[in-house]
Parts: structure tokens; C-alpha cells; sequence
């Protein structure tokens, strides 16, 4: 889990803003939905006019890569575009070409997609955008005020929102899901996912697959039970649940004990990835409950900290692969799962990469989930190693010693990236950090927190200042003693990097590859930098002042390529110079 | 049945981990409460404290003996007088403690309430505060409230910063005690010229500093050639001009500082 509080932030909110969902359309804030329908038809006719998202659009979006239409970008979530105006050797003419201002506070965690020149985001709480992707420019902003119920450990985020059709579908902090007009910005329908009295939530982008929009939900700290769910995009009606933490009945429920599995956690917290050929979907399961007292709830705990691969159709179980059992780490296995088709030791093979926050980089063939390689990218100490199957010989460190990697992990939620021209995967990894962890009886009281004790940050000396969940201010007072963060170049083949780069603060950075070979790429320092994905060498870099938590996303209009990227509270938008 | 035998196990390895901290403090016993001392003042405390004051210590409006937050006393002797004496306005009795007992309690409450954790002893401010700019010398580098140097950290809420037990590290043992952003930092430019200073921030590209002479520095990684930061403190060990009850009137008059201008 990422960890603080973003309640009050929720009800800051919720006390700000009456009515529940408010649009703002050219300025003009209205209650009145017939008012603001009225502006809005005149600010429609202005926007770039495109054809609907279809899902064969999406299926390709591969092929139109002036547009970024998921969250992921596309289906096998490499985020690797094929735009290759910006080039090494020109990548120094870039400039920031628009900024967009957080109108909110707190860290901005948002992915935006852009369709055929319209720039779509959300902010925190449940605010959505639509953007001219060529100016920053706003066409209209949508309101949605969660409940003053809603509860989650790590800040009010929202990591975006998904399109099919002409319909935006956004999770939210409350537990809803809600069809948002793309044109104007006005709901569509809306409705309740899971409970937020206890304290479910929805922080990630919704992923469109076929005629369905499929979210899961987050809450991992509270003691919820896991699950993601697909719903009919024209009404919002569930078509399937998958159970994260299995009940009675259901395969997997033997690896809980008693009634641990009512309060088991395994949220779902970032989106999924899609292999249309297998009709699966690939999604990543967050940390059992409660988080660092695995002595409570005896057993392999699944499906918590696995990937499970799901008919994308039914949402059956197809295969599962567990990377962290009955784990007291908080080691959430949210990750995204990126797609590849490789020559596996001489053999054509469809693989599933995946840096784990546990600390070890994977691969496994994604048609079984059979296990194909295991290693360690940063220093690991809960586990010695992995057996043949993959599964981790766990080392437990006495009271009082640091478990590396530590709470935050050796790597977390942000996006790694794929390039097919390099054959590397390139990630955000935190080397050198370790917590010391307490874990205490936890009594499950519904919509509580439910984390079984607490964790410390190992530092040089004794009450130095330690690395936050997000970054602790400007001044950097723990310094690399505490931890550094790196981007690591993996080789799928061998586990071992090819090269890396260290970075002297840890760094939250999401990663973009383009077909020119640059690698863009920030972190909690503020600098945004684009690398030699061959090398690693440093082309070009700008301070923007604030953390970079999210990854880049690169688009084209009007024969310009763009690439924006959130800093502090800001999206800054760049594009080369005209010289 | 598992989980207990696991249980049992951790808190085995807690005893462990207790002792030999117990041992490493054992070395600079003379400024410190012993770890028999913080455990009789455990039994003490919940036997003859806790009523009033709470488990936690924070049972009294206005007090924290956790957190060391008093209403009028500062060093050992004046908590020792309240509870030997009491204070009877506001409606504490006087215990009647053999000494060993009310050192016990100290300790307990020097500790944090922590049974395995370490007390130090607090002398006197007023002499803490001579010593701080005379014998000790520690205004030669440090500055408070607005007088003397800017080279070494300035000290003036250093009490409200930091709790006893590091404070004594810091000047028992600097090194040890370091804050990694306070390293020294040595650099020498492509030019030639070395500066020396004490570390500010730091990034991936770039280091901020106060140099030797006060001036504030920011320099880009890639001019220089060489960056180096010091592993050892420039301050001298406390014990190398000041006796353990000294050092502890030193550390009360650290607390004292709490900053607020």
C-alpha cells in the first residue's frame, strides 16, 4: 500500500462542492443542466472532430499512434509509441508548449488518453478534463464529489479514465463507477461498484475490453475483499465478478484459514493489460490484509500479491501465478503487467514481464503462467531465492532488522515500458531501502484501517529524517543513505540489467520508449529526462520542480509530436522547437 | 498454533536485539540510566505512577513523561523533587522512593517508557548553558538564537527537534550520530578551486552548501572533478573536554532550546 491519509482531503472536497456532480463548460459554472448543455453545443462544434472510439480502434491503437487511447496506451501495455519525430539527436529542441495547472492539491497521479486531438485527465478527487491536446486548453471540466465516507490510505488519486464510443467511463473514490458524455462532460449513468462505508474505492483507469469496462476496486488497508468486475458500458450493468481473495467454494479459498478471508484485502489498484489472441486479461492483486501481520492469516493467502489471467469474456480464473505468499510486506503485486512475444531460449513464446514490488523481475509465459525466470533487481532479504516454480523461499528477518526491499518496494505502481526495437524493459527501481516492520494483532472493524501494526524506515542514524510515501518537501534531508532510485534497463532473457541509471532521490517515474529509441522518464527530483534507451546516456533534461509520479504519454497533432508529463501540480506539455 | 510458536519466536528475537543494544550502551554507562533501572522503573511506575498518570504517561493535562513534556521541570533533580516532594496544589502526594527506586523511575521515564530502550541522564541548564559557550567550546561552530558561527548546524530548537538519547549520541559520539545531509562535503572544480562545506541539499545533477565561509553554495556535479562527502563528523567527541556530568548539563541545556522566534 502506499500510506497517509487522503480523507481529509475527501472531505475538503465533499464540503466544497454541492451538487454532487457539477460541469463547468466555458467558464460557466451551472447547476442547470439545460443551461449548460446549451454553451456546451457551441463548444463542441469547435473540437477536433473525430470518429468514435470503437474497440477495433483500440485493438489497433497500435497503428495510430498520434493518439494515446488507454491507459497503457495499448493492449499489451508496453507504452512504446511509434512516433519518431523527436529523435536523439534532436531531442534538445524541445520546449514546453502549454502547461496545465492542477486546480486541486496533492499528488497528481493521472494518465491521460488523448483521441484525435482532445486530451482527456482526471485530478483528484474525481475531477475529469477534456483538453485541447494542442494548447491545453480546456473544453469542459466535470465534477464528481465522493462521499465524506470515502476512505483511502494514500491520497485521493484517480489514475485516469477509459473511452469507448463517445462515452469516458471513471472509477471513483466512493465505490462508483460513472459514463461520462466526452463532449460535454455531463453523466451518463453512475453506479455503485462496492460499499464505501467499507471503504472501497476505485482509484485506477477504467480498461475497455470488447463491449465491456472492466475497474477494480482499492481498499487493501481496510480490510476489504478484492475483486474486479466488468460492466455493460451502454448501462452499467455487471456482466462478471472476479473474486480476488476466493470465498467457500471457490478454487483458491484453501489457502485461507477461518474467516480471515472476509477482511483478506487483494485490491486492485492499476489497470490491467489484454491479449486478444488468448482473450485474456492480466490483471495485478494488491497485499493481503492485515498488511504486516501475516501471523494472523495462515496460508498462501490467494490471490493476493498475484497476477491472474482471466477470460476477458466471463471473467473466469484461468491461470494464477503468486509472486509473494502469506506476505507481511505490503509487497502489492499491482504492477502492469507488459506483453511481448519473445524467442524464449530458441522458442517463439508469449510472455508476461513484470518487475515486482517484492523485489524480483519475472517473466512468465502468458498463455499457462508457467514460470520462466526469477531475479532479484535490487538487495533482497525476505527471501533467499526462488524454486523451480518460482515461488520464493521466504527468510523472515528478526524484530528489529530491516527487510530489504522495504514497505515501499523494490519497485511500485508507476509504468514500466517495453521496447520491441531494444528488447529491453525499463522500470523505476528503489535500491538501498529497507523498513523495519511491527506487526500486531489487528481486530477487523468494517471501514477501518486494518493494517496489523507498522513499519520504520532503516536509516543511517538513529531519528534521521526518512524517504516519505510521496516526497517529504523540497530538501532532501535523508539523502541516498536512506535509499536512491534507478532506472533499470532489464534483460528479459538474462534478469540482469543491461545498464542503469541512478538517480539520488527514490523516484516514482513511469517510463515511455519511442521508436527513435528515446526512453522519457522523470522522478521525485523534479527532472524530466529522456534517455538513450540503447545506452542509458543522458540526452536532454529539465528541472520542473516538482515530483514526477506518473509516466509520460506521447501523442501527434497537426503533424507535431507531443509529450506530456505531470510534475508537482502541473502537466507540462512539450514539443520540438520550430527552428 | 503456528502463529504462536511464530510469535513466540519474534518476541524471542526482540529479547535478543534488546540485550545486545543493552550491551553496546553499556559503554557510555556513566551518561545513561542502565537497562535494570528502566525495567524496575517499569514495575514502579505501573505500581505507584500509572493511576494518576496513565499508562501512556499522558494522564495529566499539560503532561507527556513519555514525550518528556513537564510543566516546570527540566533536569533529573527537578523531576526527582517533584515526585519526592510532590506538588501538593495540584494534588500529587510525595513518594517516599529509596534512591535506587527513584533513579529506577527516572530512568523509566528518560527511556520513553521504552523497557528496552536507553535513558540518559539531564543535568542542569544554567551550567549546561556555560559549559555550552566556555570548557566545551561548542559555540566555536554552533549557532543560537542569532550568535555565533553558521559552519556547523544552528542549534536553536535543537530540543524540540530531537530527544535526549540522540542528543547525547550527537555529543558522545558525532560520528555516529551525523545526519547524512549534514555531511562535509569537499569539491573541486574543473578550474582548480576546492570548496569545502557543510551539505545543504542534494539532487541527482546538482549539491547546495554553506561553505567554510558562510557563503551559500550550489554547485552542478558535472563542473566538478572531484565530489567527495566526508564519512567522519568535524566535531570532536563531548568526552574529550567534558566529564559525564558536564556532558549531561550540556544535553539539559539543549533541550531547552526550542526555537519559536
Amino acid at each position: 500500500m502506499r500510506y497517509s491519509t487522503g480523507l481529509a482531503e475527501a472531505r475538503h472536497y465533499a464540503s466544497r462542492h454541492v451538487p454532487r456532480w457539477t460541469s463547468v463548460v466555458s467558464g460557466f459554472s451551472r447547476t442547470g443542466a439545460l443551461i449548460a448543455a446549451t454553451l456546451a453545443i457551441g463548444t463542441m462544434t469547435l473540437m477536433a472532430q473525430g470518429s468514435a472510439v470503437t474497440y477495433t480502434r483500440i485493438l489497433n491503437a497500435a497503428a495510430e499512434p498520434q493518439n494515446w487511447l488507454t491507459y497503457n496506451g495499448t493492449y499489451n501495455s508496453q507504452r512504446y509509441s511509434t512516433l519518431a519525430q523527436v529523435t536523439p539527436a534532436n531531442v534538445t529542441r524541445l520546449e514546453p508548449k502549454w502547461v496545465l495547472q492542477n486546480q486541486v492539491f496533492g499528488a497528481w497521479q493521472s494518465n491521460p488518453i488523448v483521441v484525435d486531438g482532445v486530451m482527456y485527465l482526471t485530478e483528484r478527487p474525481n475531477d475529469v478534463m477534456a483538453v485541447d491536446a494542442k494548447t491545453g486548453r480546456m473544453f469542459w471540466l466535470y465534477r464528481w464529489t465522493p462521499s465524506p465516507d470515502s476512505r483511502v490510505c494514500c491520497g485521493a488519486n484517480n489514475r485516469g479514465v477509459a473511452i469507448l464510443g463517445d462515452t469516458l467511463f471513471m472509477g471513483t473514490l466512493d465505490g462508483h463507477l460513472i459514463a461520462i458524455d466526452a463532449k460535454n462532460g455531463k453523466p451518463l449513468w453512475n453506479v455503485t461498484v462496492a460499499d464505501v462505508k467499507l471503504a472501497y474505492s476505485i482509484t485506477l483507469a477504467p480498461l475497455i475490453i470488447k463491449d465491456k469496462v472492466v475497474v477494480g476496486v482499492g481498499g487493501g488497508e481496510f480490510g476489504i475483499r478484492g475483486f474486479i468486475a466488468a460492466f455493460d458500458p451502454k448501462t452499467g450493468k455487471e456482466a462478471w465478478r472476479f473474486n480476488a481473495v476466493p470465498g467457500p467454494g471457490e478454487k483458491g479459498h484453501e489457502s485461507w484459514q477461518g474467516d480471515a478471508w472476509k477482511s483478506g484485502g487483494g485490491s486492485v489498484w492499476v489497470t490491467g493489460s489484454y491479449d486478444p489472441a488468448l482473450n485474456l486479461t492480466y490483471w495485478g492483486i494488491g497485499n493481503p490484509g492485515p498488511d504486516w501481520n501475516p501471523f494472523q492469516r495462515p496460508g498462501d493467502n490467494l490471490y493476493t500479491d498475484s497476477v491472474v489471467a482471466l477470460d476477458a469474456d466471463t471473467g473466469e480464473l484461468k491461470w494464477h501465478f503468486q509472486f509473494t505468499p502469506n506476505d507481511g510486506y505490503d509487497y502489492d503485486s499491482v504492477q502492469i503487467p507488459v506483453l511481448a512475444d519473445l524467442t524464449w531460449k530458441g522458442t517463439p513464446t508469449k510472455v508476461l514481464m513484470w518487475a515486482n514490488r517484492n523485489g524480483y523481475f519475472y517473466v512468465l509465459d502468458r498463455a499457462t503462467g508457467k514460470f520462466l525466470l526469477g531475479e532479484p533487481f535490487v538487495k533482497v532479504n525476505w527471501s533467499s531465492g526462488l524454486d523451480a516454480n518460482g515461488r520464493p523461499i521466504q527468510t523472515r528477518q528478526p524484530a528489529g532488522i530491516a527487510t530489504y526491499p522495504g514497505n515501499q518496494g523494490g519497485t511500485n505502481w508507476y509504468p514500466p515500458s517495453f521496447s520491441p526495437r531494444t528488447g529491453l524493459f525499463y522500470f523505476s527501481a528503489w535500491e538501498n531501502y529497507g523498513t523495519i516492520y511491527h506487526p500486531e494483532d489487528a481486530t477487523y472493524q468494517p471501514g477501518r484501517n486494518f493494517s496489523g501494526g507498522g513499519f520504520t524506515v532503516a536509516t543511517p542514524v538513529p531519528g534521521a529524517p526518512s524517504i516519505g510515501i510521496g516526497r517529504r518537501g523540497p530538501i532532501n534531508n535523508w539523502t541516498d543513505e536512506v535509499g536512491n532510485g534507478a532506472v533499470m534497463a532489464m534483460d528479459p532473457h538474462t534478469g540482469k540489467p543491461k545498464w542503469k541509471v541512478t538517480q539520488f532521490d527514490v523516484t516514482d517515474g513511469g517510463m515511455l520508449t519511442t521508436a527513435s529509441d528515446l526512453l522519457f522518464t522523470g522522478g521525485r527530483e523534479g527532472y524530466f529526462h529522456a534517455l538513450d534507451a540503447r545506452t542509458g546516456a543522458l540526452l536532454w533534461k529539465t528541472n520542473l520542480g516538482g515530483q514526477i509520479v506518473m509516466a509520460p504519454v506521447t501523442f501527434q497533432v497537426e503533424g507535431q509530436q507531443y509529450v506530456s508529463v505531470i510534475a508537482g501540480s502541473s502537466m507540462f506539455t512539450f514539443g520540438l522547437r520550430d527552428n | 498454533m503456528s502463529h504462536l510458536r511464530v510469535r513466540l519466536l519474534t518476541l524471542a528475537a526482540c529479547a535478543v536485539v534488546a540485550l545486545a543494544a543493552t550491551r553496546a550502551s553499556a559503554q557510555v554507562a556513566d551518561h545513561q540510566y542502565t537497562s535494570a533501572d528502566i525495567e524496575a522503573g517499569s514495575r514502579l511506575y505501573a505500581n505507584q505512577c500509572a493511576l494518576c498518570h496513565g499508562p501512556n504517561g499522558d494522564g495529566i493535562n499539560g503532561i507527556d513523561l513519555r514525550r518528556g513534556v513537564f510543566r516546570r521541570s527540566v533536569s533529573d533533580d527537578d523531576l526527582a523533587r517533584v515526585i519526592s516532594t510532590g506538588i501538593a496544589a495540584a494534588g500529587m502526594p510525595s513518594f517516599r522512593f529509596q534512591p535506587v527506586e527513584l533513579t529506577a523511575v527516572l530512568a523509566f521515564i528518560r527511556a520513553g517508557f521504552d523497557p528496552s530502550g536507553t535513558a540518559v541522564k539531564v543535568g542542569t541548564p544554567g551550567r549546561g548553558q556555560a559549559l555550552f559557550a566556555g570548557k566545551g567550546a561548542c559555540a566555536s561552530c554552533h549557532r543560537v538564537n542569532g550568535a555565533g558561527p553558521r559552519t556547523a548546524p544552528d542549534l536553536s530548537d535543537i530540543g524540540a527537534i530531537r530527544t535526549p538519547s540522540t542528543l547525547q549520541r550527537s555529543l558522545v559520539n558525532p560520528t555516529s550520530a551525523m545526519l547524512p545531509i549534514n555531511k562535509p562535503v569537499r569539491a573541486v572544480t574543473k578550474s582548480g578551486t576546492t570548496i569545502r562545506g557543510r551539505r545543504l541539499n542534494e539532487d541527482t545533477y546538482t549539491v547546495q552548501l554553506i561553505d567554510d565561509q558562510e557563503r551559500l553554495v550550489s554547485l552542478i556535479k558535472a563542473d566538478l572533478r572531484e565530489y567527495e562527502v566526508g564519512k567522519t563528523s568535524p566535531m570532536p567527541p563531548a568526552t574529550a573536554v567534558l566529564s559525564s556530568g558536564e556532558i549531561a548539563d550540556v544535553l539539559a541545556y539543549l533541550l531547552t532550546l526550542k526555537g519559536g522566534l
